[in-house]
């Protein structure tokens, strides 16, 4: 309890501190530039001038210091041994290169980045077409988008029950080997089977991801203008025409974002691995590399080569990301 | 767009049954974790939580009493007593060899050594001999019993007050309260910034901020790590808050910033003719006007904190005054990974505040969700 009076003290002051700094600050400045007096004008365009730095500055201070920073940081680290002392050229790239986790990692990643956005928009766009045309849709949206608010973690141990394995003969108690079982095939522990456990872990950041790429393309199916829809049907054309003809190619923006949206969850993708698997049975992802050598390895130069090889896959669609901003600025 | 000429088809009933058969899908894991929470922990491992409205049988082993229990009556050595050790069910069969488990009804009498064994359906049982019996382990039996569904709290009484996962919950409560609201206070005014005035390198910041949002959280962890050790912060809340805010930042500025340029430019204007500054602009009309984007930000980042397992595990301790939630399933996964009963009891402790929030506060998460994904990416 006294933890929580604590918590909730440092919020108080927290808080009244930021309020303080940016209310004070301003009324330093009003002081030092009045807006009266005999060089008025002049006073308030200095005053002016400073105040958006006034408001920026907690932001831009902490966004320096906890990304900009690292990411210049790491890539010192990465030239470093695993202490960050000695200067070791490219060896920590050497290593790398010829890891074979770190290959197992890759090429999972890879799977991960094809087959993860692709099922999540794949069945979030069927659950938006679907729910959309029913009474009670809303109600399956909400449960459908259910997984969001569930940790990765706390989805490991929902999957690994439904995963679970008990030797052969006897009762079942994880609902997908009792499947198997009922129709009479052979009980596996489905996650340390190598490769194929793979797309087990990855059935759970689908579940989890549907939810969002289903609330997203529903709002953007609402937004397809009626007429193109009507005259389609005045035209004849079954629903399933107009879905595939007219509304998904209307969309394909918001899939495209959809898409890389989660792209970028995939590559930082680690408690699921870490909870279920651990990079056992070839279940390797690059994130839980990373952290093994970060914790377990305590190897810096290597961890932040490893991080760094992340950052540089999702490099293309922060360039991306950027150049879409600024065309919308403009 | 119900309205239209055509929609209303005959493929009503098949899109009802798709979608029935998609949250069947989407919700059976979570239910079935859920059921078994509540259940009792021999039933879970013996039986699928499906079947856990019908009665369950189990096989069990267990032992008579130990012959030192033993008392005289009469002529005869008795040993008594109940097999039943919690609970009660109802014995369909008993056996003392393990090859044949099933061998006698209830109420027969087996033989073994010299001593008769006798099972009544209610689990007692008694045990005579002629001889005093020796050794000093009871006698080995073997009951095929069919037991009533348990439901109970039992489980969430043992991971709350014995487990840990109590003081882990207000563990997270302290990690999550400030690190959510601390980055929503600073961004709101460097998004009112970005948005409504006018200064050399806003252009710049933005498509900085934009750039930020997708920067993997790995990058930051060891150079942070390492500065924070350097600077004496350690492992501590303070840190975490830190970390949390700084990692909340780009998405707050940048839903914010969305939102608060989309405010209608002559309610701003006309309070800057009428002499306002911009810090109470910002006060007095911007921020009441964008609770809105705020909530839907304050939601995302609730749960995220609430969720994270990376930030937790980096900047914070292993230790019982530090551990979260995640960090405590995650523990529990791996020293208790079958002991279903605590595992699915801690995991909806842990999920329950998250789905209260999404739940009661799910249109705002919806408008957040579109406001940052739609419009820029």
């Amino acid at each position: 309890m006294n933890q929580l009076v604590f918590a909730l003290g440092t919020v108080v002051v927290g808080v009244f501190g930021c309020v303080a700094y940016y209310f004070l600050s301003n009324l330093i400045l009003d002081r030092i530039y009045p807006a009266k007096g005999e060089k008025a004008g002049h006073n308030i365009n200095r005053a002016n001038a400073v105040r958006p730095w006034l408001f920026l500055m907690p932001a831009l201070l902490l966004l320096g210091l906890y990304l900009l920073y690292p990411v210049v940081q790491s890539i010192i680290y990465s030239f470093f041994d695993a202490r960050g002392k000695t200067f070791v050229g490219l060896d920590n790239w050497r290593w790398l290169v010829g890891d074979e986790k770190f290959a197992e990692a890759m090429i999972n990643n890879m799977l991960w980045l094809i087959v993860v956005p692709a099922l999540a928009t794949f069945f979030g766009l069927i659950s938006a077409a679907l729910t959309d045309r029913i009474k009670w849709g809303n109600f399956a949206k909400s449960l459908i988008f259910m997984p969001m608010a569930i940790s990765f973690i706390g989805a490991s141990v929902i999957w690994k029950f439904v995963y679970d394995f008990r030797a052969e003969g006897q009762e079942q108690i994880g609902i997908l080997n009792a499947i198997v079982v009922a129709f009479g095939g052979t009980p596996e522990a489905w996650i340390t089977l190598p490769f194929w456990n793979n797309f087990f872990l990855m059935v759970i950041l689908v579940w989890i991801q549907t939810g969002f790429a289903m609330v997203i393309l529903s709002a953007a199916l609402r937004g397809i203008p009626e007429e193109t829809i009507e005259a389609a049907i005045l035209d004849g054309a079954s629903p399933f025409q107009i879905f595939m003809k007219i509304k998904v190619p209307q969309i394909w923006g918001t899939i495209a974002v959809v898409w890389t949206t989660i792209t970028i969850l995939v590559l930082k993708v680690f408690d699921i691995v870490l909870a279920m698997t651990n990079g056992q049975w070839s279940s390797q992802v690059l994130a839980n590399l990373m952290f093994d050598w970060m914790f377990r390895g305590a190897d810096f130069g290597r961890a932040s080569t490893v991080a760094l090889v992340i950052m540089l896959m999702v490099t293309p669609i922060m360039v991306w990301n950027i150049r879409n901003a600024r065309a919308e600025m403009k | 767009m119900d309205n239209i000429a055509g929609t209303k088809s005959s493929l009503t009933w098949a899109v009802n049954i798709a979608v029935v058969a998609l949250v069947l899908l989407w919700t059976i894991p979570t239910f079935g974790l859920l059921v078994s929470s509540f259940r009792d922990r021999d039933q879970i491992t013996t039986s699928g939580w499906w079947t856990s409205m019908s009665a369950s049988e189990r096989s069990i082993t267990t032992r008579a009493g130990a012959p030192s229990e033993a008392v005289q009556v009469g002529d005869q050595w008795v040993i008594e007593g109940n097999l039943f050790e919690a609970g009660d069910g109802t014995i369909t069969a008993f056996g003392i060899n393990a090859q044949r488990p099933a061998e006698f009804a209830p109420g027969a009498t087996a033989e073994r050594r010299g001593a008769f064994i006798t099972v009544q359906e209610n689990g007692d049982y008694r045990i005579t001999s002629v001889e005093q019996p020796t050794g000093n382990r009871g006698t080995r039996i073997f009951l095929a019993s069919i037991e009533d569904p348990k439901f109970s709290f039992d489980n969430y009484e043992r991971v709350l007050f014995s487990e840990g996962i109590g003081r882990s919950f207000l563990n997270t409560f302290t990690v999550t309260i400030p690190a959510t609201i601390i980055p929503i206070l600073i961004a709101a005014f460097a998004a009112y910034a970005l948005a409504w005035m006018e200064f050399p390198g806003r252009a710049l910041i933005v498509a900085t901020v934009v750039g930020l949002l997708v920067v993997p959280l790995q990058m930051s962890l060891i150079p942070l790590l390492k500065l924070h050790n350097g600077v004496g912060l350690g492992k501590s809340y303070l840190g975490i808050w830190l970390a949390h805010t700084g990692f909340g930042l780009p998405l707050a500025v940048y839903l914010l910033r969305n939102y608060i340029i989309g405010l209608p430019r002559e309610i701003i204007e006309s309070a800057r003719v009428d002499g306002a500054t911009d810090f109470e602009i910002f006060t007095k009309i911007v921020l009441p006007l964008s609770f809105p984007a705020l909530a839907s930000f304050a939601i995302f980042q609730f749960l995220w904190t609430w969720n994270d397992l990376l930030v937790a595990t980096v900047f914070l301790g292993n230790n019982e005054e530090q551990l979260v939630m995640t960090g405590r399933l995650r523990e529990l996964l791996g020293s208790r990974g079958g002991d279903w009963e605590i595992l699915a009891a801690s995991a909806f402790v842990s999920i329950a505040v998250p789905l209260v929030v999404f739940f009661s506060m799910q249109k705002f998460l919806v408008r957040g969700l579109l406001a940052g994904s739609v419009k820029g990416g």
